[in-house]
C-alpha cells in the first residue's frame, strides 16, 4: 500500500512529461503531404484538440477501464504492445541476471574467502571494470567480436533466426514456450539468440552482486555460529557453502530488486544494439515519436513493476530468513 | 522421493525431445523459395489509409493490394531496375480512355481477377475503395486531391467492369496518381462485413488484417519484429512473381544490416549507408544497386523571414561558400549526382533535377557578402533532422567551418524526427536548414508546387514569389506536350537558380545490397520495398 | 572509529566552546590527532595498490582534463577529409574519423566535457538531494514522507528513459543532458543524506548545539551536516561514473551533444556504423577511455569509502 502514492505519483508525472514532448503528434501522423485541414482532422480524430486537463480526465478513465490507448506509432493498442513486448524484455533481464548471479557469487565468495589478497584485488577489478563498461559499448564489442569475426553467435536481429517461428504463447519466454511445444530445435535457437545480448547485461550487473556477496559472506564468516563451527572442526567448504553462504542470502536478496529494476532500464541500449523486441527499445522509438500513450504505459508498466517486484523481494526474504527453518 | 520426482522428470523431458523431431517449428520450406530482406524500417499497418500510417507500410499497399494502373519499370543494367514515370501500364485495368471531352477516364476492369478469396474484383470495389480514400481524411486524401480527386461524386460505377473517374478539368497527374500506392483497391465485401456504425470504412479491421487481391498475402505480421509474405497464386495482374515466400525483418541497426547479407544469412539489405554500399560494391562479392532518387534532392533551406537572408546576394554568397565536392566525398561518398557546378544561370535543358550554376568560390562568396552589407557576417542556428544524421550531420559539420570562412557564425542543431515536421515544415521557423524533399510525381512544376509554392509544406523557407506561383498554378495540370509547358518549367528553374532559397547539393540515391543470383529491386519514386519483382537462383 | 575521529574533528573547527571537554581534547591533541589521520590514509592506500591507482589514475585525468586542449597534435574540430579514415599509425595515434579528424586529440580533449558535465551533474543533484536528504532526516515527519515519495517516484522511472524524455522534453541541448542526469541522481543523495543524518541527530554534539542557543536549520547545517559530509563525498565519486555512464548513453542514442564537439559517447555511437566495415578504432579508443574514466571514479569512490568508514568496505 506504500506504493500507491508513488504510483499515482508516476502517472501524473508520466502524464505531465509525455505532453511536454515537442513536436505535434498530428503533424507526425498526417504524413508527409498533409495540409493544415487533414492536421487539423488528425488532432481532433486524436483527441488533441480538447484542452490538457479534459485529456488527462480521458486519460485517467481510461486507465481504470485497463485501456492504455493506442500506440500512434506502431498502431497497437498500447496494452497488446506492451504484453507482448514484455516477456522478450523480462526474459532477457532475467537470464541476464541469472548468469550474472552465476558469475558474480562465486567471485564474491572467492574474494571473501580470500580478504586482501590479490585474489580480492583482482575479483575487485574485473566486476567495477565490467560496471564500467558502457553497455552499448560492450554490446558492439561482443557483436563484433563473437558474430562477425569468429562467427559464434547468430546474427543479433532479435529473439529467433528467419527461419523460425515464434512457438505458441503461454508464458511469452520463448525458450520455454517453444520447450512447452516440444519443439526443442526453436528453444535452442531462442536460447542462442539470448546468449550475447544476456552477457552483456551480466557483465555490467556483476559488481553489485560480487561486492554485496563478498560483504555479506565477510559478516557471515565472522559471525559466532560460524565461529562456533569452525570450533567444532566441521569442514571449511560446508561452512563457507552451507552455513556462511545461506546467511549472506539474505542482503544479497535486497540487492537483487535494485539490480534486476536498474537491468530492465539498462535494457534499452541493449535491445538497441541487439534488436531485441522489448519494451526498451519500444519507449525509445515511442519517444523520438512524440508517442503519448506509448510512452505512458511503458512508464506505468515499469513503475508496476517496481512495486511488484519489491513485494516479491518481500516474500523471498521471509522465505530465505534462516529463521525459517528449510530443513524441518 | 525425491529420486522418485528427478526421474519421472527426465523421462518427461525426454519423451518431449522425442516429439520435438516431429513437430519442429521451423520453417521446412527450404531457403530457395524464401527470399530474406533485412530492412532499417519498421511497418505499422496494413493500411495505407488510416490515421498514422508511416512510410514503411506502403509496402503493403504495393504487395497486397492492386491498382487500376501501374508504371512501367525498366532495367538500369547492374541488377536493378527503376520504375519509368513517362509509361503507364495496365494493373487491375486492361485498358483505358479519355472520354467527355478529355475529363473523365474510363477504366476496363480485367475479367478474371479474384480477391484472395476468390470473389471477382468489379468496379463496386473500386469505387468503395476510392470513396474511402477520399472520405478518411488526412494523406490518402492529400494524395488523391493531387491528381485532382476530392469528392465520392468523382467515381462512378458503369457497369460490374467498368469504372469512370471525373475529373473537374482535364489533368495530366490524375492518370500518373491513380498510380501511386495510395488508390488501392479493397475486397469490399470482406471490409463491409467487419465494418461498424462508428468505423464505416472499417479501418479497425484493415489495419490488421488486409483484404485484396495483390501478389502476395500476409502469412504473419509481428509488428516491431517482421513481416511474412505468401504468394497468391491466382494473381491475375501481372506476371506471376517468382518467389513463393518473402520474409522482410526488421533490423535497425544499419552496419547489422550489412553484416547479415555479407555473412549470406540475408538476401536483400535495404537502406544501406552509402559508406557500406560503396565499400560491398568495391568488395564485388554482392550485387549492389545505387539509383539516384527521381525528383529529390537533399539541400540547405535558407528561411526568408531571417534578416540577412532576405536578400538575394547573401543567399547567393552561401551557395559559393558551400564545400560541395567535400560534402559529397564525405556524407554521400560520392554517390548521386551532383547538384552544384551548372554552366549557365538559365537552364539549357528540361531536365530535373540539375545541377544549380554555384561552385565552392569563398572570394565570390566574400565579395557578395560585402555587397550585401554583411562583410562582417552574422550568426546563425543550423538545424538537422536527427533521423537522418548520416548524412546532415558530416554535411552540417562541414558547412559549418566553410561558412565560418565568410564570417558566416554557425551552431548546429540537432532536431529529433518527431519536432523536425513541426519545426520545419509547420511552424517553418528554421533560419537555415538541411532538408530533402522528393515528389512522388516526377515533374518539375510537382516539385516547385510543394517546395516554393507560399504556406506549401516543404517550402520551410518561407519563400514567397509572384511568378512562381502563377507558374505553378498554371503549369500543374498542363499537359508535358503542351509548347508552353517547356518553357515554363525552365523559367521556374531559372527563379530557383537566381533566387536560391533553396540550394541543393546533391540527389541521393537508394542503396541496395543483394545476395548473389537475388536480382529485382526496383527505385520506386515511394522508395518503398516492391518484392514482386525479385528472382533469385 | 573513523566516524568518531571525524566528528570530533569538525565539532572543533565550528565552535569549540559547545563542549569543554571535547575542544581541550582537540586542542591539546591538534597535530597528532592530525598525524594520525595522515598516517591512516597512508596505511590504507598502502594496505590497497587499487586505491592507490585509482588516485593516481584521477589524476591523470584531471590533469588532462585541463591541459589537453594545450598540448593535443591536431585541432580536434578540423576536418580534412583527404584524410578520412586513416588506420592508427605513429602520426595519428588513434587513427582518424570519418571526416579526417584525429581521433587522439579528440578523446583527449573530450576529457574536459564529460568531466565536466559528470561534476556539473552530480553537484547539482548532491547539493538539491543532500538538502531533501537533510531536510527529511532531521525533522522526520511530514517532511521525511514527502521527499520520500519523491525519491521513491523517481526511482519507480526507468532512470534511463528518465533522463531521456527530460532531454527530449526540454530540447536537445548540453545544459538539458546535466539537468536530466542531475534529477536521476537526486534520490541516491537523498537517500545517503537522510540515513545519515538520521544517525547523526542522536549525536550528543546535537544536543549540545541545540542547548547552546543554535536554531534547528543552523544545528542541521553547521554541525550536523559537515559531519554527513565524508559518506556523500563517496556517494558523489561513485556517481560520477554513473553520471558519464549516463551522459554517454544519451549520445549515443543521438541526444546531448552538438556536433562537431568531441565526447566520448557519441564518437563511440558515430563509430558504432563504422565496426563492420573494419573501422575499429572510431569506437575502440573513445570507449575505452570512457571505460576507464568511469573505472577511475568507481575505484576512487571505493578508496574513499575505506578511508571514511573501512567496515563498510564491500
Amino acid at each position: 500500500m506504500l506504493a500507491v502514492p508513488s504510483l499515482i505519483g508516476v502517472i501524473v508525472v508520466a502524464f505531465v512529461l509525455t505532453r511536454s514532448l515537442p513536436g505535434d503528434p498530428a503533424v507526425y501522423f498526417a504524413g508527409i503531404t498533409a495540409d493544415e485541414e487533414s492536421i487539423a482532422q488528425i488532432r481532433e480524430q486524436l483527441g488533441l484538440d480538447k484542452s490538457i486537463f479534459h485529456q488527462f480526465i480521458v486519460y485517467c478513465k481510461n486507465l481504470t477501464q485497463g485501456n492504455l490507448g493506442v500506440s500512434l506509432n506502431t498502431g497497437q493498442s498500447v496494452a497488446s504492445e506492451l504484453s507482448a513486448r514484455f516477456p522478450a524484455s523480462l526474459e532477457l533481464t532475467l537470464t541476464g541476471l541469472a548468469l550474472a548471479l552465476m558469475a558474480a557469487i562465486p567471485l564474491g565468495i572467492l574474494a571473501a574467502v580470500n580478504p586482501n589478497t590479490w585474489i580480492d584485488h583482482l575479483c575487485r577489478i574485473f566486476v567495477t571494470a565490467g560496471a564500467s563498461t558502457p553497455i552499448f559499448f560492450s554490446g558492439l564489442l561482443l557483436v563484433f567480436v563473437f558474430y562477425y569475426l569468429l562467427g559464434w553467435a547468430p546474427s543479433p536481429i532479435g529473439r529467433l533466426d528467419f527461419f523460425y517461428l515464434s512457438p505458441p504463447k503461454v508464458t511469452g519466454f520463448y525458450t520455454i514456450d517453444a520447450m512447452i511445444n516440444g519443439d526443442f530445435e526453436t528453444a535452442a535457437a531462442a536460447a542462442k539468440q539470448l546468449i550475447l545480448p544476456a552477457i552483456t547485461l551480466a557483465i555490467f550487473a556483476l559488481a553489485p552482486i560480487a561486492r554485496m556477496t563478498r560483504s555479506a559472506m565477510l559478516t557471515a564468516m565472522g559471525s559466532e555460529y560460524v565461529k562456533a563451527a569452525t570450533a567444532n572442526g566441521i569442514d571449511r567448504r560446508k561452512i563457507i557453502f552451507v552455513y556462511a553462504l545461506r546467511n549472506a542470502m539474505l542482503p544479497l536478496l535486497t540487492i537483487m530488486g535494485l539490480v534486476f529494476s536498474y537491468l530492465l532500464g539498462a535494457n534499452v541500449l541493449v535491445e538497441k544494439v541487439f534488436s531485441w523486441p522489448g519494451i526498451g527499445s519500444f519507449a525509445v522509438d515511442a519517444l523520438v515519436a512524440s508517442d503519448f500513450a506509448a510512452v505512458q504505459g511503458f512508464i506505468l508498466v515499469m513503475a508496476v513493476m517496481f512495486v511488484v517486484l519489491n513485494l516479491v523481494i518481500d516474500i523471498l526474504y521471509t522465505l530465505v530468513d534462516p529463521r525459517v527453518s528449510i530443513d524441518g | 522421493m525425491k529420486h522418485h520426482i528427478f526421474r519421472t522428470a527426465w523421462a518427461g523431458i525426454l519423451a518431449l525431445s522425442v516429439c520435438a523431431t516431429l513437430s519442429s517449428n521451423v520453417i521446412a520450406a527450404s531457403r530457395e523459395d524464401t527470399l530474406v530482406i533485412v530492412s532499417g524500417a519498421s511497418v505499422n499497418s496494413m493500411d495505407i489509409m488510416r490515421v498514422g500510417t508511416n512510410r514503411p507500410s506502403y509496402q503493403v499497399a504495393v504487395n497486397m493490394y492492386d491498382r487500376l494502373v501501374s508504371f512501367g519499370i525498366r532495367s538500369e543494367g547492374n541488377g536493378g531496375y527503376r520504375y519509368d514515370s513517362t509509361v503507364i501500364n495496365p494493373e487491375l485495368a486492361t485498358s483505358w480512355e479519355l472520354v467527355d471531352d478529355g475529363t473523365a477516364y474510363l477504366f476496363n476492369l480485367r475479367e478474371d481477377a479474384t480477391f484472395w478469396d476468390g470473389s471477382r474484383v468489379t468496379a463496386a470495389d473500386v469505387k468503395w475503395s476510392f470513396d474511402r480514400a477520399v472520405t478518411l481524411g488526412g494523406f490518402p486524401g492529400v494524395q488523391m486531391s493531387a491528381g485532382g480527386m476530392n469528392s465520392v461524386d468523382q467515381f462512378e460505377v458503369v457497369d460490374e467492369l467498368t469504372f469512370k473517374v471525373k475529373m473537374t478539368s482535364s489533368n495530366k497527374l490524375t492518370l500518373p496518381d491513380l498510380a501511386v500506392p495510395v488508390p488501392i483497391v479493397i475486397n469490399s465485401k470482406v471490409a463491409l462485413a467487419n465494418a461498424t456504425a462508428e468505423d464505416p470504412w472499417a479501418t479497425e479491421y484493415l489495419h490488421k488484417t488486409p483484404a485484396g487481391g495483390g501478389a502476395y498475402m500476409l502469412e504473419r505480421w509481428e509488428p516491431g519484429e517482421q513481416l511474412v509474405y505468401t504468394r497468391f497464386d491466382n494473381w491475375k495482374n501481372g506476371p506471376l512473381p517468382a518467389i513463393k515466400r518473402v520474409i522482410v525483418r526488421e533490423v535497425p541497426n544499419s552496419s547489422t544490416r550489412r553484416a547479415l547479407v555479407e555473412k549470406g544469412d540475408a538476401d536483400v539489405a535495404l537502406g544501406l549507408p552509402n559508406k557500406d554500399s560503396k565499400e560491398l560494391s568495391e568488395a564485388d562479392k554482392l550485387t549492389v544497386v545505387s539509383t539516384t532518387i527521381d525528383n529529390s534532392m537533399h539541400a540547405v533551406g535558407l528561411n526568408m523571414n531571417f534578416e540577412p537572408f532576405k536578400n538575394v546576394k547573401v543567399r547567393q554568397a552561401v551557395a559559393f561558400a558551400m564545400p560541395y565536392q567535400k560534402i559529397f566525398d564525405t556524407a554521400a561518398y560520392g554517390l548521386g549526382a551532383k547538384m552544384w557546378g551548372g554552366a549557365s544561370t538559365s537552364p539549357t535543358t528540361t531536365v530535373w533535377p540539375q545541377p544549380f550554376p554555384y561552385d565552392t568560390n569563398i572570394q565570390k562568396a566574400k565579395s557578395l557578402m560585402a555587397e550585401a552589407g554583411y562583410a562582417d557576417g552574422f550568426e546563425v542556428p543550423l538545424s538537422i533532422d536527427l533521423s537522418f544524421a548520416e548524412w546532415t550531420e558530416p554535411t552540417a559539420i562541414l558547412m559549418q567551418e566553410s561558412l565560418g570562412k565568410i564570417g558566416i557564425k554557425t551552431t548546429i542543431n540537432k532536431i529529433p524526427g518527431a519536432s523536425w515536421r513541426t519545426k520545419a515544415l509547420v511552424e517553418k521557423g528554421l533560419e537555415l536548414h538541411l532538408k530533402n524533399f522528393g515528389g512522388w510525381l516526377n515533374y518539375v512544376d510537382y516539385y516547385f508546387y510543394w517546395v516554393y509554392q507560399k504556406g506549401h509544406l516543404f517550402n520551410s523557407m518561407n519563400y514567397m514569389n509572384p511568378e512562381v506561383e502563377q507558374l505553378v498554378d498554371v503549369t500543374l495540370p498542363m499537359a508535358v506536350e503542351d509548347p508552353r509547358y517547356e518553357k515554363n518549367i525552365k523559367r521556374l528553374m531559372e527563379i530557383g537558380f537566381n533566387d536560391v532559397p533553396l540550394i541543393p547539393i546533391w540527389q541521393p540515391t537508394l542503396e541496395v545490397a543483394m545476395a548473389p543470383g537475388v536480382e529485382g529491386f526496383v527505385n520506386w519514386f515511394h522508395r518503398q520495398l516492391d518484392i514482386r519483382s525479385f528472382t533469385k537462383k | 572509529m573513523g566516524d568518531l575521529l571525524l566528528n570530533k574533528k569538525v565539532v572543533r573547527n565550528t565552535d569549540t566552546k559547545l563542549d569543554p571537554e571535547l575542544s581541550q581534547h582537540s586542542q591539546n591533541s591538534a597535530t597528532p590527532e592530525q598525524h594520525d589521520w595522515r598516517q591512516q590514509t597512508w596505511y590504507i592506500l598502502s594496505q590497497n595498490p587499487i586505491s592507490m591507482f585509482s588516485i593516481v589514475l584521477f589524476l591523470i585525468f584531471i590533469l588532462v582534463g585541463i591541459t589537453g586542449p594545450f598540448w593535443v597534435p591536431f585541432d580536434p574540430i578540423a576536418s580534412d577529409t583527404s584524410i578520412a579514415l586513416q588506420a592508427p599509425s605513429f602520426l595519428h595515434l588513434f587513427g582518424t574519423d570519418h571526416l579526417g579528424r584525429d581521433v587522439f586529440s579528440r578523446v583527449v580533449v573530450a576529457t574536459r566535457l564529460d568531466l565536466w558535465i559528470a561534476l556539473s551533474a552530480v553537484s547539482i543533484s548532491a547539493l538539491v538531494g543532500t538538502s531533501l536528504g537533510c531536510l527529511a532526516g532531521y525533522f522526520g515527519g511530514w517532511y521525511d514522507r514527502i521527499i520520500g515519495r519523491i525519491a521513491d517516484t523517481i526511482l519507480a522511472f526507468p532512470l534511463f528513459v528518465l533522463a531521456m524524455g527530460i532531454v527530449a522534453v526540454l530540447g536537445n541541448s548540453l545544459t538539458n543532458v546535466i539537468y536530466a542526469t542531475a534529477l536521476i541522481n537526486i534520490p541516491f543523495f537523498i537517500r545517503v543524506a537522510r540515513a545519515e543524518v538520521t544517525i547523526q541527530r542522536n549525536h550528543q554534539y546535537v544536543q549540545a548545539a541545540l542547548l547552546s542557543g543554535n536554531t534547528h536549520l543552523r544545528t542541521l547545517v553547521f554541525h550536523i551536516f559537515p559531519n554527513c559530509l565524508p559518506a556523500l563525498m563517496v556517494q558523489m565519486s561513485l556517481n560520477m561514473g554513473w553520471a558519464i555512464l549516463n551522459a554517454a548513453g544519451l549520445s549515443f542514442i543521438g541526444l546531448g551533444v552538438r556536433p562537431p564537439v568531441a565526447e566520448w559517447g557519441i564518437m563511440v555511437a558515430e563509430g558504432a556504423n563504422y565496426i563492420i566495415s573494419g573501422e575499429w578504432w572510431l569506437v575502440l579508443f573513445p570507449g575505452l577511455i570512457l571505460m576507464l574514466a568511469v573505472f577511475c571514479f568507481n575505484l576512487l569512490g571505493d578508496a574513499l569509502r575505506d578511508l571514511v568508514d573501512p567496515q563498510k568496505r564491500t
